[in-house]
């Protein structure tokens, strides 16, 4: 009974949500969330893309719980064993679980997003909104060189400075994040001007804070929601060039698994031993196309026309 | 003219932002590039020698510039593994590169375009779900590991394509390099069977870039053309009965060419980069199996040898579909 | 659009499928030439006085003529190729060489003494990576002109700045004793260089094949010598590619689009020899893989820590795993197939003895301590077992990978705890490795150099007496397996993996022992 009720008169928390005139900045900013969630739960393809990601990160954070096996300890009498039932997979060249490492890789893929978002995404912010809020030469010099890395290819950059620096997982994440800002720093920019002139900004100004300050404490906080949408975007692509990077050798240092390194290592049974190298890439693969369902997701609520 | 002149201060920039970017990465080496050249037996003296060689005594603004003017005149340095000409080598390989670049925007473009339009056609129908899902398979996958996945099924277990190599590896020493597009030198040399052989190794590694291209491509494309099905003249149109495939292909299609022209540019530029991880995986001699190859050799000049060239096709690239949007489309002018 | 759409798909379909059915029924390799897929990116020159690495040895070993080669069936005997006679003058300083008559350049110019001057003259003044081997017996850029001589046109002098054991000069030669057309060469010549910049990238030899083009990284051309004095080579051609990814060897080797695979992994040659239309081919090599202990660090110090490390390595599982095929269990610093090596290995995995030895050195918990290593595949496999073993033990094992060249500038400043990799003797006599290990550089860079130990080492290089000075080299080995801290585990097997077609390919115990002329194709 109750919950028929329900279903025909919304709960309060939604009538407030879906209220048609707005009582606050909030609610309506709060509301339009909500609409574009709803619009999201109602594509199917994004909700599965939600659920990937969601199983990677339940898998990253109870590692230890979930995974059989040791991860890391070989044992060379159990080598290459193909997938069955001690071993779902089947093990590595050095006697290792495969499925282990597939769920400790997940915290490696995991990691390495999350470091280049937090990497990538305040230089990119800290560039776009100081060129934006300041204009004239300074704009000018920042979004040339922001054009300049725009222009150039990205998985190759990547790769030089990865080879430069040597492999390693802070490496690979720093050569990543050298290639990922210039987007950033372009939205920010693009924020940046369309509150620059706003009142509040105008008021704080006024009230005798430091550029400084309207930058951090009331600019870049605006520029937020459309940067995180576009590093959500983005994340796919991240884990594609990790895993390259990893394929290449340029990736997170060994014993510690990582997805692309694990197919490189396996390419030299793929005739014999074909699952130590394709499990691998299928978790890339899996992972990287939940992000992109999201992404795709997002994108059609955001911004219809294009979807 | 005006605009002219900012394509070509932008182009300038940016290129000087590229060897800006691989000037520090060189720099960047923990290992001293003095001690990769002279080998294990070198003495004090002849260490000391090498590094005035190199120019490594000068201050780092001093070494930047004539980094800069080595470059600009089209001195990349020499290989450390090989000892031979960067620029020399790069220019050997790079026409497998373009080869299979080019047959991998051709199947993109002539799979792309097509599925982007039905999709736009059929907006929100299962058809433009499941092309959509499709295209996003294509952008999720790591082509390294499909390239793998590709030549143990098609090559070791099914036998229907040649494998790795850009022709049969007996043949490949055979063929004079005239203009080092492998089709194009076998006909020349007008020998049939090589010709197709050369073409068979082209289809897996093609195809795959093309399917990467494919998913861009009909992305951009259904985009373009929801746009334009949303203007009023298509409305006109078919009120006055103009047939559908007409108002399509002819009407729409009419005004997304520019922008299309440019997205399969942008692609083109994306293929070069794809070809780095899927050359490795099809031993095919080009650009990305040199830069691959050479950052498995610690040869660092080579990287950023390749990188430059890489970079700079981007960068030419980006300037041609400029200029060309700017000259074909006159809302540009 | 739909139509355009189908015939678009059907007429892409068709073409692929066209293609590949004419595709499939192509022959694989030509049956007049040896394709070959190895790894030659360490070639950086052609030029036999600057070639040290191992493919381009190779390379030089079928393309040119050495006064003397080493018997690759019996490595404690010589073989005379371009010289046709050897003697030692009675004070064992002054060496004398028959050149053999007969013998043509590509060029068509004969051979004589002159030749084999310029070419050992050319060696020692060019002074690229391999003079060394002829600085140990005094020959240098200052009196080389004089020590080598033409004594008639046939007949070579060399003079030695001491009498040495005449086997230890002679294995030196063997590498070192290149002829090259004088007057080809001298043609190229510019600002005084010897023709060493045209040498680099072209050919002036005698050798069974000629060499024909070389594409850095890419491919090698070698054609049949069809006047060679000791008979025309079966076969036409020899291509060779570089193929770096050994599955890709392996692929192409058993779908026949190549005749060898040189750079096959253990598990790929286990794989490859149950495929029937495959045959294999093995030799072991003069090349070591060892961890290098060094002694600065005070746990290190303790000779029982270092004897404990010993026990810690899984030889058996590794060498019927990862170097199945590619790598034999070896303990002793002379590679087997060296005069005077000891082939018996007293160590194998034993946890309590190690666990027993630790504790009397005062560790009964263990320690930490970190290896550096290169991130290629053999290294990292070989590192990762290590890993696994010393900590049963209680040593944590912290592997540091970088790339080659970070970790031996850091091995040659003596900055490392272990060092984990590859020795490779420079030539094929015991001095070579004696020296390494036990005077230097190795032994500088573990920090284990003494003054009686080095005293032994020149003893056993002079003496005359072949089989006495195997046996002062054993002895030597036997009192390293002790106290040396050197944890050396495998000796390099190199393994070709063949075409069943094929045969006649000889794989020496050195890479300039590896000769294509025997090479038939069925």
């Amino acid at each position: 009974m109750t919950d028929w009720a329900i279903a025909v008169t919304p709960p309060r928390w939604r009538r407030w949500l879906l209220a048609e005139t707005p009582h606050s900045r909030l609610q309506a900013r709060l509301s339009r969330t909500y609409l574009s969630w709803v619009t999201f739960a109602r594509n199917p393809l994004a909700m599965l893309g939600l659920i990937i990601v969601g199983i990677l990160v339940f898998l990253a954070l109870f590692a230890p719980w979930i995974a059989p096996h040791n991860p890391i300890a070989g044992d060379l009498g159990n080598r290459l064993q193909p997938p069955g039932e001690s071993h779902w997979l089947g093990t590595d060249q050095q006697g290792r679980d495969i499925w282990s490492r597939i769920i400790f890789g997940s915290r490696t893929t995991l990691l390495i997003i999350f470091m280049v978002a937090i990497t990538a995404a305040p230089v990119g912010i800290a560039i776009g909104a100081t060129a934006g809020y300041l204009g004239g030469k300074t704009e000018a010099i920042l979004m040339r060189l922001t054009d300049a890395f725009l222009a150039f290819p990205k998985l190759v950059l990547a790769l030089a400075f990865a080879a430069a620096l040597g492999p390693g997982i802070e490496n690979a994440v720093l050569a990543i994040a050298l290639t990922s800002w210039p987007p950033y720093a372009r939205i920010a920019r693009a924020e940046t001007l369309t509150v620059r002139s706003t009142d509040f900004v105008a008021a704080a100004r006024l009230s005798g804070a430091s550029d400084l300050r309207i930058l951090i404490g009331h600019i870049m906080p605006m520029c937020m929601p459309s940067l995180i949408v576009r590093v959500s975007l983005d994340m796919a692509g991240v884990i594609l060039i990790a895993a390259g990077l990893g394929f290449l050798g340029l990736g997170v240092a060994p014993p510690q698994p990582e997805w692309g390194a694990m197919v490189s290592e396996g390419r030299t049974q793929i005739l014999e031993q074909w699952w130590v190298c394709t499990y691998p890439g299928v978790a890339i693969f899996v992972v990287s196309l939940g992000f992109n369902l999201i992404g795709d997701g997002l994108r059609d609520v955001l911004d219809p026309r294009e979807g | 003219m005006k605009s002219f002149a900012r394509v070509v201060l932008s182009v300038a920039t940016t290129l000087f932002g590229l060897l800006l970017v691989t000037f520090v990465i060189s720099r960047l080496l923990p290992a001293d590039p003095v001690l990769a050249i002279v080998g294990d037996h070198a003495s004090e003296s002849t260490i000391e020698q090498a590094r005035i060689q190199l120019g490594l005594d000068k201050p780092l603004l001093v070494q930047f510039g004539i980094y800069l003017g080595n470059v600009l005149q089209g001195d990349l340095g020499n290989s450390i593994r090989t000892g031979q000409p960067i620029a020399e080598e790069l220019l050997r390989v790079f026409p497998a590169t373009l080869e299979l670049a080019t047959c991998g925007v051709i199947i993109g473009v002539v799979f792309g375009i097509p599925l982007g339009v039905w999709a736009a056609v059929r907006k929100d129908t299962h058809i433009d779900h499941l092309v959509r899902f499709f295209g996003l398979i294509g952008y999720s996958v790591p082509i390294f590991w499909l390239g793998l996945m590709g030549l143990l099924v098609f090559y070791a277990k099914l036998d229907w394509l040649p494998g790795p190599g850009r022709l049969d590896f007996g043949y490949e020493e055979l063929v004079t390099p005239v203009t080092g597009l492998m089709t194009v030198d076998t006909l020349i040399a007008g020998d049939i069977d090589l010709f197709k052989n050369a073409l068979g190794h082209l289809i897996l590694p093609a195809s795959l870039l093309g399917y990467f291209s494919l998913a861009y491509i009909s992305r951009m494309t259904r985009s373009l053309m929801l746009g334009q099905l949303r203007q009023e003249y298509i409305l006109t149109a078919r009120v006055k009965g103009v047939p559908e495939r007409r108002i399509i292909w002819k009407h729409a299609m009419g005004n997304i060419l520019v922008p299309l022209l440019t997205v399969i540019a942008l692609s083109y530029g994306n293929l070069l980069e794809g070809s780095v991880l899927t050359e490795t995986v099809f031993a095919w001699r080009g650009l990305g199996l040199y830069i691959t190859d050479s950052i498995f050799g610690q040869d660092m000049p080579a990287v950023l040898g390749g990188t430059i060239v890489v970079g700079m096709i981007f960068i030419i690239i980006n300037m041609l579909t400029d200029v060309a949007y700017r000259v074909l489309d006159p809302r540009a002018r | 659009m739909k139509p355009f759409l189908r015939s678009a798909l059907q007429g892409s379909l068709a073409a692929v499928a066209i293609l590949a059915s004419s595709v499939a029924a192509q022959a694989k390799t030509p049956a007049d030439t040896l394709v070959m897929a190895y790894v030659i990116d360490d070639f950086i020159s052609l030029d036999p006085a600057e070639i040290y690495e191992f493919a381009a040895s190779e390379y030089m070993a079928n393309t040119y003529d050495r006064l003397v080669v080493i018997d690759p069936d019996n490595t404690s005997q010589l073989k005379l190729q371009a010289a046709e006679s050897w003697s030692v003058s009675d004070d064992g300083k002054t060496f004398t060489f028959k050149i053999r008559p007969g013998i043509k350049f590509e060029s068509g110019n004969e051979m004589t003494a002159e030749d084999a001057e310029f070419s050992m003259e050319r060696f020692v003044l060019l002074n690229k990576n391999p003079a060394f081997i002829m600085n140990q017996f005094g020959l240098t850029a200052e009196n080389v002109k004089d020590k080598v001589r033409v004594k008639d046109p046939m007949t070579l002098e060399v003079e030695l700045d001491a009498p040495y054991a005449p086997s230890f000069f002679m294995n030196c030669l063997s590498y070192t004793s290149v002829v090259v057309d004088k007057k080809t060469v001298m043609e190229h010549e510019e600002n005084g260089d010897l023709g060493h910049g045209w040498m680099r990238t072209n050919y002036a030899g005698s050798g069974p094949f000629f060499f024909r083009s070389w594409k850095p990284n890419d491919s090698l051309v070698l054609e049949a010598n069809e006047g060679y004095w000791d008979g025309a080579p079966k076969i036409k051609r020899v291509l060779i590619k570089n193929v770096t990814e050994s599955a890709t060897q392996q692929l192409l080797l058993q779908k026949g689009d190549i005749d060898v695979a040189r750079n096959l992994t253990g598990d790929q040659v286990t794989a490859v020899s149950k495929d029937p239309n495959v045959k294999i081919q093995s030799k072991p090599k003069a090349a070591l893989w060892y961890m290098g202990l060094n002694t600065k660090n005070p746990h290190i110090a303790k000779v029982e820590v270092r004897q404990a490390m010993k026990y810690l390595v899984d030889y058996d599982g590794l060498g019927e795993s990862m170097f199945a095929g590619t790598g034999i269990k070896h303990q002793s610093f002379l590679p087997d197939g060296q005069l005077g090596a000891y082939n018996e290995n007293p160590y194998s995995l034993n946890v309590t003895k190690a666990k027993e030895l630790l504790a009397k050195a005062g560790y009964p918990d263990g320690f930490n301590i970190t290896m550096e290593t290169t991130n290629k595949t053999e290294a990292r496999e070989l590192s990762a077992s290590l890993q696994n073993t010393m900590a049963q033990a209680g040593i944590n094992l912290i592997i540091k990978l970088a790339d080659n060249k970070t970790t031996l500038t850091k091995y040659r400043a003596s900055e490392h705890d272990i060092y984990l990799g590859e020795w490779g003797s420079d030539y094929q006599d015991p001095h070579s490795n004696a020296e390494g290990y036990l005077m230097a550089p190795l032994a500088k860079r573990n920090q284990w150099v003494d003054e009686a130990r080095s005293q032994k080492v020149l003893a056993a290089r002079d003496e005359k007496d072949s089989a006495k000075r195997a046996q002062m080299y054993v002895d030597l080995q036997k009192m390293a397996l002790e106290e040396s801290p050197y944890v050396i585990m495998f000796q390099r097997v190199e393994t070709a993996a063949l075409r069943k077609n094929v045969d006649g390919l000889i794989i020496g115990p050195t890479f300039d022992l590896n000769l294509y002329r025997d090479v038939v194709k069925h």
